[in-house]
């Protein structure tokens, strides 16, 4: 392992560069109101966060990322446009892997900008680049957007849609929602009785707890009526299948996504957005025609990604956590910004990570 | 030194692994007062009885206090993550049998499975603002379950008994609990989701890999095995 002193000073470089880059310096504290992050995470963070507690302030999470409190502190009091910069350590639980650090240092920077979203994206990305460059990583890309707006526009029920929608980045329950909407899953027994019968069922046990009966009345009619659509059709289905395994260097994966975009016509706006962002790409010196894209990347991160979204990997060490990882959040800034909202991207770096490629030993 | 054998301090779980090693001609017996919990072994030479409460068990025998201890499969994968790299289960005991089970009112007709669960969670959180609560002592075990299972919207609160109660009094809206029969559910007019078993669990006897095993203490863990495998 690289020494501390020695991470620290490259993290603090790198904070430079960010800052020579146009960055404003931030440092957000190191406990976190834990309710803002259970509140958009849920349950899942616990197995990823450090949560201690006080009888005053309640439960406090030791920062698992920057991104949170940066977004809170720019929708309370940021100028526009604005860019960040930090540098600092992050906590995550590891109870499945020893070997994985708990704490480490994390460099970021992050833009807000309602102007040109393929310029921001593309500027973030080319900044972390230059600051990997020499060193053995490969860069994955992919695009969130895409995806939800195959699901936007599949020709079906709101209420399905948004059930697809909440489960985005949960792949396995996103994929057992799909069949069970393309008619594919055979109907548990349980919900064939429910259906078969009719009136209101509720009132042979007593109503306890705070859900009422009212509402167990209601999600009874919502299936009733939802068991009376239609599937989701088969060629609908084979295009999001198609366009979820997508995975080819940019300049083919474009090609075949335009492809599924003629059973998926909603796609053609982020396809061109993802087109606007490969040229503003091309234009800062990126090599896009090597560039891998995997439109099904960023599913399983952390879920407030929903645009573009990339990472870096070390080349020779397939076990290594991301040296770099970033993407565009624009539904954060909605969630946390109470009302308001505004675009951003933005990327966070390991110097630990790229310390140890350098010496080129684990 | 002689071998440490970990055994639960008090109530049916105690006799039955007291039956359970008389049946292999080791006497396991409490010494002194009532209220002492000071205890003796006979039939085997080298081992010392420590009797604690079942839940401290899986920590003491990863911290490698004690060689061996007897204790539920649910408490040791509940507190103790990669258990098997800090503990080796030797004999599954035949009694203690509980299943960790995710329960919801029985008026909830529209609810059977864990996918009617997760939309029902969405619903409940749109129209109450807050997350639905489930009451549970297990929350690691509950936790990988339901983010294995895909399961949103959803919030643990910390129950450590009564947990049955909780959703009468409006502290949850369902349970995730320990039950061998579901008598105690059913009083409560909850019914089990039909693919929510979390965990299958009884009493075990586990051997702790962290604790050192001197020449003595090799020796008696042999004789007692020895005598445990006759038995089998």
């Amino acid at each position: 392992m690289p020494k501390r002193s020695d991470i620290l000073a490259r993290a603090a470089r790198l904070r430079m560069t960010f800052e020579a880059a146009g960055a404003q310096v931030v440092d957000p504290p190191l406990l976190q109101p834990a309710e803002t992050l259970l509140d958009l995470y849920g349950e899942d963070i616990r197995a990823r966060a450090y949560i201690t507690s006080d009888a005053l302030r309640g439960e406090q999470m030791l920062r698992p990322d920057f991104t949170v409190p940066v977004v809170q502190m720019h929708m309370r009091q940021g100028a526009e446009p604005a860019r960040y910069t930090y540098a600092g350590e992050v906590f995550r639980r590891q109870e499945h892997d020893p070997d994985r650090a708990n704490e480490y240092l994390q460099v970021g920077y992050e833009v807000f900008d309602r102007n040109d979203s393929a310029s921001a994206d593309a500027e973030v990305f080319a900044l972390i680049a230059l600051q990997l460059r020499g060193l053995p990583v490969r860069a994955a890309t992919g695009d969130i957007g895409i995806l939800m707006a195959a699901v936007e526009g599949l020709n079906t029920t709101e209420k399905r849609k948004s059930a697809l929608m909440r489960h985005i980045w949960r792949p396995r329950r996103f994929r057992s929602l799909l069949e069970r909407y393309a008619g594919r899953a055979a109907l548990p027994d349980s919900r064939k009785k429910l259906l078969s019968t009719e009136g209101p069922l509720s009132g042979s046990a007593p109503a306890i707890g705070k859900r009422r009966a009212a509402e167990v009345d209601a999600r009874v009619e919502l299936l009733r009526a939802d068991a009376a659509m239609p599937p989701i059709s088969e060629h609908e289905l084979l295009a999001l299948e198609a366009l979820m395994a997508v995975r080819e260097t940019l300049p083919y994966a474009i090609e075949q996504m335009r492809d599924i975009a003629v059973d998926l016509p909603s796609i053609l706006p982020a396809l061109d957005r993802l087109e606007a962002r490969t040229a503003a790409m091309k234009a800062r010196g990126i090599d896009v025609d090597s560039l891998d894209f995997e439109a099904s990347y960023g599913r399983t991160s952390m879920e407030y990604y929903d645009g573009f979204v990339f990472g870096f990997y070390a080349e020779t060490k397939p076990g290594l956590p991301p040296v770099a990882s970033g993407g565009r959040y624009d539904a954060l800034t909605r969630q946390l910004g109470q009302g308001d909202e505004i675009p951003a991207v933005g990327a966070v770096l390991r110097p630990d990570l790229m310390l140890m490629l350098e010496e080129g030993k684990p | 030194m002689s071998l440490k054998l970990g055994v639960p301090s008090k109530g049916r779980l105690m006799e039955k692994t007291f039956d359970w090693f008389a049946k292999r001609d080791i006497t396991l017996s409490r010494t002194g007062s009532e209220r002492e919990y000071a205890g003796a072994v006979d039939g085997v030479d080298g081992v010392e009885l420590v009797l604690l409460s079942a839940g401290e068990i899986p920590r003491e025998l990863a911290a490698g206090r004690i060689h061996l201890g007897v204790t539920g499969t649910d408490l040791v994968q509940e507190k103790l993550p990669r258990w098997e790299q800090q503990i080796e289960e030797l004999e599954p005991m035949g009694f203690g049998f509980a299943d960790l089970v995710l329960a919801v009112p029985q008026f909830w007709i529209d609810v059977d499975t864990l996918d009617d669960l997760d939309a029902v969670a969405a619903a409940f959180r749109q129209t109450h603002g807050h997350r639905l609560r489930i009451a549970t002592k297990y929350h690691r075990l509950v936790r990988e379950f339901l983010t294995d299972a895909g399961v949103a919207d959803y919030q643990l609160v910390d129950s450590q008994g009564a947990t049955e109660g909780t959703v009468k009094n409006e502290t949850a809206e369902m349970v995730a609990d320990i039950t061998s029969t579901g008598e105690t559910l059913r009083a409560n007019h909850l019914k089990l989701l039909s693919d929510g078993l979390v965990l299958k669990s009884q009493a075990t006897l586990w051997r702790s890999r962290e604790a050192d095993y001197d020449p003595a203490e090799k020796k008696a863990l042999k004789d007692l095995l020895s005598l445990i495998e006759q038995a089998g």
